[in-house]
């Protein structure tokens, strides 16, 4: 440990691992640590007996549960996008060669007090009970506008640019009513709250293409893939990317405290009474607490089960998208379920968790909503997690901080995250126009 | 000096030897198809790729893995030590269903295991530390295959993997159901392994 290297990073979570992997690929010296013995740090799954220290303060599961160690429940329960940013990175770095995928069985909408199944085909559209048949065709006629939408070709615009006008103004050119509105900007642009109605409509139209391509990936019933034995398995894919390319990995080390020279640089972290001098730190909030600020909570809901979510017409994983308008609140609830079909817990029973930004200090009432979706439960757990943000001007001390995991269904957040942090550390883009066709080879 | 892992991995995968292998860096997922009597093998081999110094392995290491080797260098009896107590401390998490860091019960729970213990290094039987009955009676007292390799001269390489395969081709390893993003599936069976112990 008593060595110069060019980049120590702290903590496990999937940011730093993503980072520490393209860092030593990139041919740098890394040294990558952990005060805990597991790897993951906030984005880990736990196995029962980790479950019930956290939140039961004992290590003593009840025994119908079954096995232990058939459990990976998610401290961060997320999707991927099947073609979204994380699957371009996993591809371009090939760590998926480390990794099972299963795909996501449904994506369901809760609208008018209930369930609906978010349409993955035509028929289903034709079906779905989420529009009148005139809605219908008004809507029809605007996703075959986002389908043809092409960023290059100024042909397919039809004379809008959409950079300048908002989404709300596209949409009203379809005439379409604000329940389809909300059904659009929350189900399939997979927006959190109102506020990009009155932002430039370039990204929700985006939001929309990422939604379809992939959903047309894996030909399942949502655009959804999940990875086999939990996200966990993602931050210990990405370590071993840096492993293999040359990275030093050590867990279980107490303190880290980052030491700064004199003009407040970063030069070293010492743990153990060792320090391991370097150039520059990449860590998360928790490393340094005195150059974070906190910028939200996280409120979460983990319930063990024994049968499906009610209403998901027996699906396997699934999400539930309750969108912030229907339930009055500022911000969307997510119900996300996987079970033993993806193999994050024993036969016969399934995960789910219902998360939110929280608004108030009462997970239990103000999680209600999607809580009651669930039918009955085995067990529920409660938590509120605050979210810091970074402070610190990293030119002036080459700290690199990330944010802490925000509530979205999906990694799209957490990688742009990273990949900003990945040109602020190098002063380099991440090339990834990776070859997506490779993925779609993997169809079962 | 490592105890060989990446060279009898090379050897047996491209039939090469490097004098000077660097510590492992760049490509530690090796592929090879091996075809015994009863079955074609496609091992997916896992190298450690370092991660094995400071007990910082991870679980996913472990996760459906058909068959594990335990390497060490027959010319230096501290690397023997260091497997010997790999082995036992893989064995005693065995035991203890608490103690979790990491899922090293998976694999010992896991009866259709095949471990493999590894003296490396055969050519060096002048220097030689760890003579071949105490790697062989150590080896028998818990359950797994033996055998003396040399990566350099490709003494017992191919046979260490044959006679893994043929293990695995009747034991019928765990399949994972998933897929990979990038990779087409075969019809062989699959037989993932490590190698660890440095």
């Amino acid at each position: 440990m008593d060595e110069e290297y060019d980049v120590i990073v702290l903590g496990t979570g999937l940011k730093e691992c993503i980072l520490s992997g393209l860092l030593s690929v990139d041919g740098l010296k890394v040294l990558h640590m952990d005060r805990n013995d597991y790897y993951g740090g906030e984005s880990t799954s736990l196995n029962l007996i980790q479950l019930w220290k956290k939140f039961r303060g004992n290590d003593k599961p009840p025994a119908h549960l079954g096995s232990s160690r058939d459990y990976n429940v998610d401290m961060v329960p997320k999707f991927m996008m099947a073609n979204g940013t994380l699957v371009r990175v996993l591809i371009h770095t090939d760590v998926t060669k480390y990794l099972y995928f299963k795909a996501v069985d449904g994506s369901y909408v809760f609208n008018k007090g209930k369930v609906h199944k978010v349409p993955a085909t035509d028929m289903e559209a034709l079906k779905s009970p989420l529009m009148g048949i005139f809605e219908k065709r008004r809507a029809r006629k605007f996703f075959i506008y986002v389908q043809d939408y092409d960023e290059k070709d100024p042909k397919t615009h039809e004379g809008m640019d959409l950079t300048r006008v908002s989404t709300r103004a596209l949409i009203a050119k379809y005439g379409l009513d604000d329940n389809t509105v909300d059904f659009i900007g929350h189900a399939l642009a997979l927006h959190r709250d109102d506020r990009y109605l009155d932002e430039p409509a370039l990204d929700t139209v985006k939001r929309m293409k990422l939604y379809a391509e992939s959903l047309a990936r894996f030909q399942g019933g949502s655009p959804y893939i999940y990875p086999l034995y939990g996200l966990g398995e993602l931050p210990q894919a990405f370590a071993r990317l840096s492993a293999v390319y040359g990275g030093t990995y050590m867990l279980n080390k107490p303190e880290c405290k980052v030491e700064y020279d004199d003009e407040g640089k970063v030069c070293g972290v010492t743990s153990e009474g060792e320090t391991a001098r370097c150039k520059k730190v990449v860590c998360d909030p928790s490393y340094l607490p005195n150059k974070v600020r906190k910028i939200g909570k996280v409120a979460r809901a983990i319930a063990i089960m024994s049968h499906p979510i009610p209403n998901t017409n027996d699906s396997h994983s699934v999400q539930i998208i309750l969108p912030q308008k229907q339930l009055g609140r500022k911000s969307d609830m997510y119900v996300f379920c996987c079970s033993y079909s993806h193999n994050v817990a024993p036969k016969g029973k399934f995960i789910a968790f219902v998360s939110t930004e929280a608004e108030t200090d009462h997970p239990e009432s103000e999680l209600k909503p999607g809580i009651d979706l669930l039918g009955l439960v085995d067990e529920i757990f409660f938590d509120i997690y605050d979210r810091y943000e970074p402070v610190n001007e990293p030119s002036l001390d080459n700290c690199f901080i990330s944010t802490s995991y925000d509530a979205t269904t999906h990694f799209e957040s957490t990688v742009s995250d990273v990949l900003n942090m990945y040109t602020m550390i190098t002063g380099k883009v991440l090339d990834l126009s990776v070859d997506l066709s490779a993925a779609s080879a993997a169809e079962e | 000096m490592g105890t060989g892992k990446t060279s009898l991995v090379l050897r047996f995968v491209k039939g090469q030897f490097f004098h000077h292998q660097e510590a492992t860096i760049g490509a530690a997922f090796f592929t090879q198809i091996l075809s015994v009597s009863e079955a074609t093998v496609k091992f997916d081999i896992w190298d450690t790729a370092g991660q094995e110094r400071y007990h910082s392995l991870a679980p996913m290491y472990y996760r459906g893995a058909a068959a594990a080797i335990v390497v060490y260098d027959i010319s230096t009896m501290d690397t023997f030590a260091r497997a010997k107590k790999w082995v036992q401390e893989l064995q005693k998490q065995g035991e203890e269903d608490a103690v979790m860091t990491l899922n090293f019960q998976f694999i010992l729970r896991n009866p259709k295991l095949v471990m493999a213990l590894v003296g490396n290094k055969s050519d060096l039987d002048s220097k030689r530390e760890v003579q071949v009955e105490e790697g062989e009676e150590f080896a028998q007292e818990n359950g797994m295959l033996f055998m003396e390799t040399s990566a350099k001269t490709a003494e017992n390489v191919n046979e260490l993997f044959y006679e893994i395969a043929k293990k695995l081709a009747t034991a019928s390893p765990p399949n994972p159901s998933g897929v990979t993003l990038n990779h087409e599936e075969t019809q062989e069976r699959r037989g993932k392994l490590f190698c660890c112990i440095g």
